[in-house]
């Protein structure tokens, strides 16, 4: 069994306490707990993280660059949903 | 067949757009078949470089003249690893195998930095490899941070951070060397004869008999001529081989003013086109070496597949 037939892994790593798990790479490894380990040793070699995720590449659904304007294109024209669209009389405090 | 020309106007439109803008190209875009296939070979060239380059460290772990000499090796050389494989990722995005990268550095369909084709004959090269080979590299590697592809310029951005290390420990073990005894000092000086042409050659051919440059540099995959990096380079090194107290091998070396840079010699093309034909010291050892390691590491890696299918976790 060669290498590529190992499935592929995306590790996510937690750089501290406090912060949200954040995408750091992609590894091959035959099983999870194997993911883990290689995930330890190739992204957190500098105390990096004091967490890490690995997640197989074929779970995540990813949405597909082709269809990314109609698929984001909602929040684009909905300049309202952001405080800076309100105008607000100079000198109210605390809003 | 009208409406696919014009519709792959518009996606190419669109990718140029993008690195006009200085956008990055991301995995699942349309992009050109030849960017494509430029940046598998330079990813794929870049990756078999950094574990290529294990082997001429590796030879001095077990003789490092101190236990703290041999833990900074040693994890200079792990970081050696972890950058091939932070590149062989970036590369595999683009639609190569793993596998497949390996069968052609192993088969000679790929290439991988010349430098690594020259000894380490004696402890001071250690110092040389970080301080000079690993400068070079930095200075080319620096620019990749922006490089339009975004998982090559991820993987540079993680890379560039770990090189520093790499440099200033040669830098330090040189200096240590310099300032010791006679024979310490000469030590260095001829390692720094030795590496200092092979790591102006790593940057490349000149500009015009560069082949790919102009290409890459329209692609935004490259930022900056091999002879404007080259330039930089020996500017960098001129005052740091002062502060080592080491002279650097070219009679022609000399400030100008004019310029503002150094002028320097002339390089051996002929030297290096040889290396790279497969002529260089040690070509036969490296990529014998190599093989023999991936042949070796076939049980473990069928051992840790075939614990995963009994407990049925290989979801390939």
């Amino acid at each position: 069994m060669s290498s590529t037939d190992w499935p592929l892994w995306e590790v996510f790593v937690r750089s501290r306490r406090g912060l949200s798990h954040t995408h750091a790479g992609s590894l091959h490894a035959p099983d999870a707990e194997m993911a883990l380990r290689n995930a330890r040793d190739l992204y957190t070699r500098r105390a990096e993280g004091v967490s890490v995720w690995v997640v197989p590449s074929t779970a995540i659904t990813a949405s597909s660059p082709d269809e990314k304007d109609p698929f984001f294109a909602s929040a684009a024209d909905k300049p309202y949903r952001h405080p800076t669209f309100y105008t607000i009389p100079d000198g109210v405090k605390h809003l | 067949m009208a409406t696919t020309v014009e519709a792959g106007g518009v996606r190419e439109a669109a990718f140029d757009a993008a690195v006009a803008a200085d956008e990055r190209i991301e995995p699942r875009d349309w992009m050109p078949d030849a960017y494509r296939a430029t940046l598998v070979r330079q990813i794929a060239q870049h990756a078999h470089s950094e574990i290529i380059g294990i082997q001429p460290e590796a030879n001095w772990i077990t003789r490092a003249p101190s236990l703290r000499r041999k833990a900074i090796l040693m994890a200079k050389v792990q970081d050696e690893a972890g950058h091939g494989l932070y590149l062989y990722s970036a590369a595999e995005t683009l639609g190569v195998g793993r596998d497949e990268l390996l069968d052609k550095l192993h088969t000679g369909r790929q290439k991988y930095s010349s430098i690594f084709n020259y000894p380490t004959l004696t402890w001071a090269d250690v110092g040389a490899i970080g301080w000079l080979v690993d400068g070079a590299a930095i200075t080319n590697q620096v620019p990749l941070c922006r490089c339009s592809y975004g998982p090559y310029a991820r993987a540079m951005v993680r890379i560039c951070k770990e090189e520093s290390f790499h440099q200033r420990q040669g830098y330090e073990l040189l200096l240590a060397l310099s300032q010791g005894t006679e024979a310490q000092h000469a030590m260095a000086q001829d390692a720094v004869d030795r590496w200092w042409w092979p790591s102006l050659m790593m940057f490349g051919p000149p500009d015009d008999e560069s082949s790919h440059s102009a290409q890459s540099m329209a692609w935004k995959i490259k930022r900056h001529s091999n002879d404007e990096l080259r330039q930089r380079f020996v500017d960098i090194c001129v005052p740091q081989a002062e502060a080592l107290g080491l002279t650097l091998p070219d009679p022609d070396l000399v400030w100008n003013e004019e310029r503002g840079h150094h002028d320097f010699g002339p390089i051996d093309w002929d030297e290096f086109r040889e290396v790279l034909r497969g002529n260089g010291p040690c070509n036969d050892e490296r990529i014998g070496r190599r093989r023999r390691a991936h042949e070796d590491g076939a049980w473990v890696r069928e051992a840790a597949a075939a614990y995963a299918a009994k407990h049925g976790e290989a979801k390939a």
